[in-house]
């Protein structure tokens, strides 16, 4: 199936105009299949840590959101074990006119904001109301563990 | 429930009018039909004046005190529902139809506040519902735009033709129809269709809609937002049975549904419980029928075993089924040793060793009482739990006994001399087996939860006669097929006795949960305690 013009413009511009802690590659086989990292932000338990995600473009997108996912073991109260992203924008909130760098963005915003109260990893989030300072000590140590650059 | 009976008998004392016309029908053939018709028709027609004076002859007269009033509505009624309640907000909110439509649906078909919240605050309610500050007359319409390039799919052809509401997102009319159909084919969205710009919460109108909804998605579109009213609509239900498309209209609150189990029957022929939409489960109420359902799906069948097979270690607890081997028992966890017989600890069994004499002792004394309830609780949950499911089980043979008397029925005919009328007894017979064996299936279920008392016991004895009645109908029923025209009075009369009977339990067990004489067997009826 050929390319539709959006997503070659927008990997276009992935790749001309890339965003500052984001990168986005396509596989060669698979240009639906993007290699994702996203640099932890400043200020965030994740700063220093540099994520990899993996991004695929189902085939109606962008009327459905791109699938996304952690491959970075990470230690935050909406992300799961298995990387999966609690995000409204991914999901009900998704609009067409969204892109992926757009979403990539809110992912890193994410990072800098967890929200325990709407929570994907129950046990995380519940640490995180329990006792901050000790879950953002875990999620640093995770950091220099897992996401090394 | 009775209106089936109804239906049927009425519909068979025609049949036999027809076939026996020579008879006097009230006094021939259908005699036994008259039993039945005298005492529903006759209520009926008393009912019938209250229809009257209420000006609703669209309210089901009540007859019995397990039947609740309801109403059936195609899909036809519901939309010319709709049109009327947003004409008539339409002229108090001044508002054209299609925005009024869509406020409405905003407040999920809550006229009355609705119409308070759009006096107070008018261009919140407006906002909120997607509708912007100003709702002018401008038609929406798609147009030509130079130099633009849409959003979604980065293309910037001269003659693309674009739309927008008056929100402004600009985007091309294929990238608009092809994320309508996304929502309206993928995901069942209908009435509250975003703008697909990001973070905009416009609601696309039914003008825009209009304009843009490709006519092979219209049908679905409108089946959506019919849909949307009734699941708004806390008294409109839909019927749950497979490709019926009517919904059903019933008065009854959630929290009735305790006292009352509202058994609606939909113009489809399936009767459903309004409260919980599962199959009809007269006498029990929903909350019971969810107890003992989850009852029976999860392992607690499994949890029951367990305890009435196997004892706990009396130090920490673990599971322990014995096997074989003596009474001198080492928990292999905690290494305490104890007693199997008496639960004791070992050691204070002195030198009677492997003889336990210790019966008496508290120690063991607990131990064994609390095997000796779960013992009981067991059996008397598999008590009541066979009788169920042996009702279920019965009810399927019964279809299949009947989908096999059926192709018999055009043998009957042929072979007797019958006509197609006169067979329809075994119709009769067949459906009163299964709407009382789904009855009885449920006295069991509702009768685990029953304390004992005297009401018990006349619920019991109203369960036995009927469980006669049936299995002496059911017997019946397997008899071959040269001997079902000799048994075609009694098989009449023993279905409408089955019918009676059941009426029979289901309004005295109705009337006696409505006032709330019913006591449950583990804490106070009302069901909301914790049951087992």
């Amino acid at each position: 199936m050929a390319l539709p013009k959006r997503i070659i413009k927008e990997t276009e511009r992935l790749m001309a105009e890339p965003v500052k802690g984001i990168s986005a590659v396509p596989h060669e086989d698979n240009l639906r299949y993007f290699d994702v990292t996203i640099e932890g932000p400043e200020q965030s338990p994740y700063e220093g840590g540099v994520f990899k995600l993996e991004l695929f473009l189902p085939d109606d997108y962008p009327m459905t959101p791109p699938k996304i996912r952690f491959l970075t073991k990470i230690y935050h109260p909406n992300i799961d074990r298995l990387g999966r992203i609690c995000l409204d924008v991914l999901k009900g909130n998704w609009s067409p006119a969204l892109q992926i760098r757009t979403i990539l963005l809110s992912i890193q915003a994410l990072l800098g904001a967890p929200n325990p109260d709407d929570p994907l990893a129950n046990d995380v989030a519940q640490k995180w109301k329990e006792d901050q300072n000790a879950a953002i000590e875990t999620a640093r140590q995770w950091t220099r563990e897992h996401a090394k650059p | 429930m009775d209106s089936e009976n109804e239906y049927n008998s009425s519909q068979m004392s025609d049949d036999g009018f027809m076939e026996d016309s020579d008879v006097d029908m009230d006094d021939g053939e259908c005699l036994l039909f008259a039993a039945v018709l005298s005492e529903s028709d006759f209520e009926v027609e008393e009912e019938d004046d209250v229809g009257f004076e209420t000006q609703d002859k669209d309210i089901k007269p009540t007859k019995h005190a397990y039947e609740v009033d309801f109403n059936v509505f195609s899909p036809a009624d519901i939309h010319a529902q709709q049109d009327k309640q947003i004409a008539e907000t339409s002229s108090i909110l001044e508002q054209p139809p299609e925005a009024t439509a869509i406020l409405l649906r905003h407040s999920r078909w809550n006229k009355e506040k609705l119409v308070e919240a759009y006096l107070e605050r008018r261009e919140e309610v407006l906002e909120e519902a997607g509708l912007g500050e100003e709702v002018q007359k401008h038609p929406p319409k798609v147009m030509k735009v130079p130099g633009f390039v849409c959003d979604i799919c980065c293309d910037d052809d001269e003659d693309m033709e674009t739309f927008a509401m008056k929100c402004g997102h600009r985007f091309c009319v294929d990238c608009y129809k092809r994320y309508l159909r996304t929502k309206i084919k993928d995901e069942g969205e209908a009435a509250r269709i975003r703008c697909p710009g990001d973070k905009c919460n416009r609601i696309v109108d039914s003008k825009s809609l209009d304009l843009l909804l490709p006519p092979d998605l219209r049908d679905r579109y409108n089946e959506l937002i019919n849909r949307t009213y009734v699941d708004d609509k806390e008294n409109l239900k839909w019927c749950p049975a497979p490709n019926c498309v009517y919904a059903v209209d019933c008065k009854i609150k959630d929290r009735e549904l305790m006292r009352i189990v509202p058994t609606v029957h939909c113009n489809c022929g399936h009767y459903f419980c309004f409260g919980c939409t599962l199959n009809d489960h007269q006498p029990a109420p929903c909350a019971l029928v969810k107890k003992w359902m989850k009852k029976c799906e999860d392992d607690s069948e499994t949890a029951n075993w367990i305890s009435a097979n196997t004892k706990e270690c009396p130090k920490c607890h673990s599971t322990i089924e014995k096997n074989g081997g003596c009474n001198h028992m080492t928990c292999r966890k905690c290494r305490n040793e104890f007693c199997w017989m008496c639960m004791g600890v070992w050691s204070e069994h002195g030198t009677a060793w492997y003889n336990c004499n210790r019966y008496e002792e508290k120690s063991g004394h607990d131990a064994r009482d609390a095997q000796a309830r779960s013992r009981q609780s067991l059996e008397r949950y598999l008590h009541y739990y066979n009788r169920y499911a042996n009702h279920e089980q019965s009810a399927k043979l019964d279809k299949d006994i009947y989908l096999k008397t059926e192709k018999k029925m055009t043998q009957l005919q042929n072979s007797t001399g019958m006509s197609w009328i006169e067979v329809q007894f075994l119709d009769a017979a067949s459906q009163a087996l299964q709407q009382c064996r789904q009855t009885l299936k449920w006295t069991y279920a509702f009768a685990y939860y029953l304390a004992r008392n005297n009401l018990t016991e006349i619920f019991e004895d109203n369960q036995k006669d009927l469980e006669m009645a049936v299995e002496n109908l059911s017997e019946m029923f397997e008899k071959p097929i040269d001997q079902l025209k000799g048994l075609k009075r009694d098989m009449l009369d023993k279905t409408a006795y089955c019918n009676k009977r059941r009426i029979i339990l289901l309004d005295d067990t109705a009337t006696n949960l409505k006032d709330g004489e019913f006591s449950c067997a583990f804490g106070m009826m009302g069901f909301n305690v914790t049951l087992p």
